[in-house]
């Protein structure tokens, strides 16, 4: 029936219609501002500024094409992870446990049973597994939230806890050494001169990006973040899409356990360690809101990519990981106090 | 009475909105101050100026002849005003006697008097005419008119000399209104004046003394009589049209209409018991009572965002299964709730997202959404209920309260709704806009659609409805047709007994 009115006024009023049939694009400053590339275009002007310093202290070393192939590597991991936090956390939530879940991951991926049957028939064997724990942490998770009613933080530091603990079980506190070289040498090599870890990566955010922005799935995660209540009365299912937000960072954790078991060719109840407070930050700075309903996919990759370089920039100039955590601290301050002025902008009227 | 607030050609400007272009006001001590003005003339920055939340661009502030800035909500704290927000703005989880004090509780050497706070707290609800209140229960389970004596108790405790109350009887039952008067004309008496913003006329009538009329964030009209201005002259103001609320035309319901929606012997313990109708297709059923009778339950419970004690719900024939909002979406039923904002907005979304968030199912194939066919069904539906500013890709927050309910029914009629549950449609619905929704609502019954609806507003119920069924403490006490009862019947209905 709404076709009726719609028709209706089509038949009466077809110059306005044509106004609208045709998609609003953004033309003036002001809307460029407020695109997905204006955005991210304060995280792009802090990498460049990064870079900058980076070449003036250390030129020689710093633009290399190793060098950056380095940071990527080194940023491929926790990006992946990150990728995974920013649909949690533009859901509503967040999650603490992805530490402890690559952790667990990478440990039950690498015990002397699921290498023997890596060794045996193909390594997909412990990627599967990988996956299949993250995944199943991250369902935990979820059923936790979405319907034990407990409120994500909690949840989800009790995930941490647990899943380290069983990680230290499984492995004895010892560190697992991968054997099986298929394995290693898959993900150890490159494709077109680029490290498999880094095409992970990209699969992972293109993928992420796709997801979010351009699926239903991605409107919901948006719907629920923003305003759970409003969804629930849209028709919309809140809890089972909670769990399946928690189930995908799960399952970013798993692909992180597999790329950090590649980059160390180890399995260990050690891996991960704060990587939840990187991951936070980084989606944080990116620009997605803690409270939710806001969230974006390409500001947390520049998160990252910022945190990585700022990293090595340090690292190159032989400054100490004292200092780089000074350095992490005050970007996150500022990332967010911009993000506080450009929100309040935004909503001022 | 003598000038207590004067303001002089305030501007504000926000980044591309010039929200406030010239406005004058004065107030004298003692007297009810009503600020008129359709949505967006300007009234709520006005406040926020008044109460130093804004800063004024340009502009004059006078407190008893003494120019005065107020470049923070403690200064003007300070200079005794206080305000009474539409939103409340209590701590749901402190007690009402903290809640009052907030900011300002009785201590010594840094450390809180309860026991003072307490007493202190009771004797103010008590001069409200509100000692039933419990000084220590948490502000959140209270009901929504008790929470809004606990704001005015608030601003009674700072010792204010101007109040500002911005749609106080928004959330009060008639009886609720009266006594809120009553309070309002005892603290007149005493010298303190009162700016009053309300959409309802007859209120402006019964307790206002001057008006001032905003329109797009300038002063039209400043000092008329409240009593005797007449109420085209009003309208005329605010709108630069003269019109009043025009309910459309009734059509016929055939006995061999449909009955698309049968509710049979539903109920929720403490809320409300045995309640049931039918509502034949085109038809449209209001459901009359005070706040707290159970209205909006009902409506809740209908849809399954409460779940039905006992009865149930049929969508043609179908029983729903009671607690499950999906089923009752799937069959073809859509809730326009009470608190748009909170419980059917997505404010920061674009108007299209808004529109779709129920049919994104029709947008996408294997998963991916087609922005652009969103887009176009949404654009038709914002066209066909002119929705403005034009154009889809606002952010919801910037429209004004009858351009996001008309967003809400755009929403359910993309999902060619069967039944729509209306609760409280033109809350916060300038006048301009309401007779606009009241024919929107008319034409969706005309095309077939089964409508329940749900209003504070006795005459808006009668007007609109074909049907009414009258509630009183969770009961239905009378059910008939709307045009065999006055809004003095209903009254009395929903009355008796209570008084």
């Amino acid at each position: 029936m709404s076709e009726d009115i719609a028709t209706e006024e089509d038949g009466t009023t077809p110059s306005k219609q044509d106004t609208v049939t045709q998609p609003a694009r953004p033309r003036s400053s002001r809307d460029l501002l407020r695109s997905g590339f204006g955005r991210n275009l304060g995280l792009v002007v802090a990498l460049v500024l990064l870079c900058v310093v980076g070449v003036a202290t250390a030129g020689d070393t710093f633009a290399t094409g190793a060098n950056v192939l380095t940071i990527l590597r080194l940023a491929a991991v926790i990006g992946v992870v990150s990728v995974g936090m920013t649909f949690v956390i533009t859901g509503g939530g967040i999650d603490l446990s992805v530490g402890a879940m690559v952790a667990l991951a990478s440990v039950w991926a690498t015990t002397l049973a699921t290498q023997q049957l890596a060794a045996d028939y193909h390594w997909v064997f412990m990627v599967t597994t990988a996956l299949v724990v993250g995944a199943a942490c991250g369902l935990v998770n979820g059923l936790l939230v979405a319907y034990g009613k407990i409120v994500p933080f909690v949840a989800t530091l009790a995930m941490l806890a647990s899943a380290r603990g069983l990680a230290e079980i499984i492995s004895d506190r010892k560190t697992q050494i991968i054997t099986v070289n298929s394995f290693t040498d898959f993900f150890g090599g490159s494709l077109i001169g680029v490290p498999v870890l880094i095409w992970i990566f990209l699969l992972v955010a293109a993928a992420g990006w796709v997801l979010l922005n351009r699926t239903t799935f991605g409107r919901r995660t948006f719907a629920v973040g923003g305003n759970a209540e409003a969804a629930r009365l849209a028709g919309i299912k809140v809890q089972r899409h909670t769990v399946a937000l928690y189930v995908l960072a799960g399952l970013c954790c798993g692909i992180a356990a597999v790329m950090l078991m590649a980059r160390t060719t180890t399995g260990s109840s050690t891996h991960g360690q704060l990587y939840e407070l990187d991951a936070i930050a980084a989606v944080v700075i990116g620009g997605t809101l803690l409270s939710g309903g806001r969230g974006t996919i390409g500001g947390t990759v520049f998160g990252v990519l910022i945190f990585t370089t700022l990293n090595n920039v340090f690292t190159l100039n032989n400054l100490s990981i004292s200092a780089q955590s000074v350095a992490k601290g005050a970007i996150i301050v500022i990332a967010v106090l911009l993000q506080q002025r450009l929100a309040r902008r935004s909503t001022g009227s | 009475m003598t000038g207590l607030l004067n303001m002089t050609g305030i501007v504000k400007e926000f980044p591309g909105v010039r929200a406030l272009d010239g406005v004058d006001l004065d107030v004298r001590a003692g007297e009810v101050h009503c600020l008129l003005g359709q949505n967006g003339a300007g009234k709520s920055t006005l406040i926020r100026v008044l109460t130093g939340a804004h800063q004024p661009d340009a502009g004059m502030i006078r407190i008893n002849d003494e120019p005065v800035q107020l470049n923070s909500p403690t200064a003007a704290i300070q200079r005794g005003i206080a305000a009474i927000y539409q939103e409340l703005d209590l701590v749901p989880e402190l007690t009402v006697a903290e809640n009052i004090f907030l900011g300002h509780e009785p201590s010594r050497y840094g450390f809180s008097r309860t026991h003072e706070a307490n007493t202190k707290a009771r004797a103010i609800l008590q001069g409200l005419g509100h000692a039933e209140i419990p000084v220590h229960r948490t502000v959140g389970s209270l009901p929504a008119a008790g929470q809004q004596v606990v704001s005015m108790a608030r601003a009674l405790s700072r010792e204010a000399r101007l109040i500002v109350m911005d749609e106080p009887s928004a959330v009060l039952d008639p009886e609720e209104v009266s006594n809120l008067f009553r309070v309002i004309r005892s603290l007149t008496d005493s010298g303190v004046a009162v700016v009053y913003i309300s959409h309802r006329l007859e209120e402006i009538r019964e307790i206002g003394d001057r008006v001032t009329v905003l329109k797009d964030g300038a002063t039209v009209a400043t000092g008329l009589d409240a009593r005797r201005t007449p109420t085209k002259e009003l309208i005329q103001l605010m709108t630069g049209r003269s019109i009043e609320y025009v309910f459309p035309p009734r059509n016929e319901v055939p006995d061999t209409a449909p009955v698309v929606l049968e509710v049979v012997d539903l109920s929720r313990p403490g809320e409300f018991a045995g309640i049931g109708f039918g509502v034949r297709a085109g038809e449209i059923l209001g459901l009359a009572g005070l706040v707290g009778s159970g209205r909006s339950e009902v409506l809740e419970t209908v849809y399954g965002a409460r779940r039905a004690a006992t009865g149930f719900v049929r969508v043609n024939g179908a029983v729903l299964r009671p607690g499950r909002v999906q089923d009752a979406v799937k069959a073809g039923v859509g809730l326009a709730p009470e608190e748009r904002k909170s419980q059917a907005l997505l404010l920061d979304e674009a108007v299209f997202k808004n529109i779709t968030v129920s049919t994104l199912g029709r947008f996408a194939s294997s998963g991916f959404l087609n922005n652009r066919a969103e887009r176009e069904a949404a654009g038709k539906l914002a066209l066909a209920l002119d929705v403005r500013p034009p154009g889809v890709d606002h952010p919801v927050r910037n429209l004004s309260g009858g351009n996001q309910q008309k967003v809400v029914l755009a929403r359910w009629l993309l999902r060619d709704c069967r039944v729509l549950l209306l609760d409280e449609p033109t809350r916060g619905v300038d006048v301009g806009a309401r007779s606009e929704i009241y024919a929107l609502i008319r034409e969706l019954a005309s095309n077939g659609v089964a409508i329940v609806l749900v209003s504070s507003e006795v005459p808006e119920v009668l007007g609109l409805s074909d049907r009414v069924v009258v509630l009183r403490e969770g009961r239905a006490v009378h059910t008939g047709p709307a045009q065999e009862i006055d809004e003095h019947q209903v009254l009395d209905l929903v009355m008796e007994g209570s008084a």
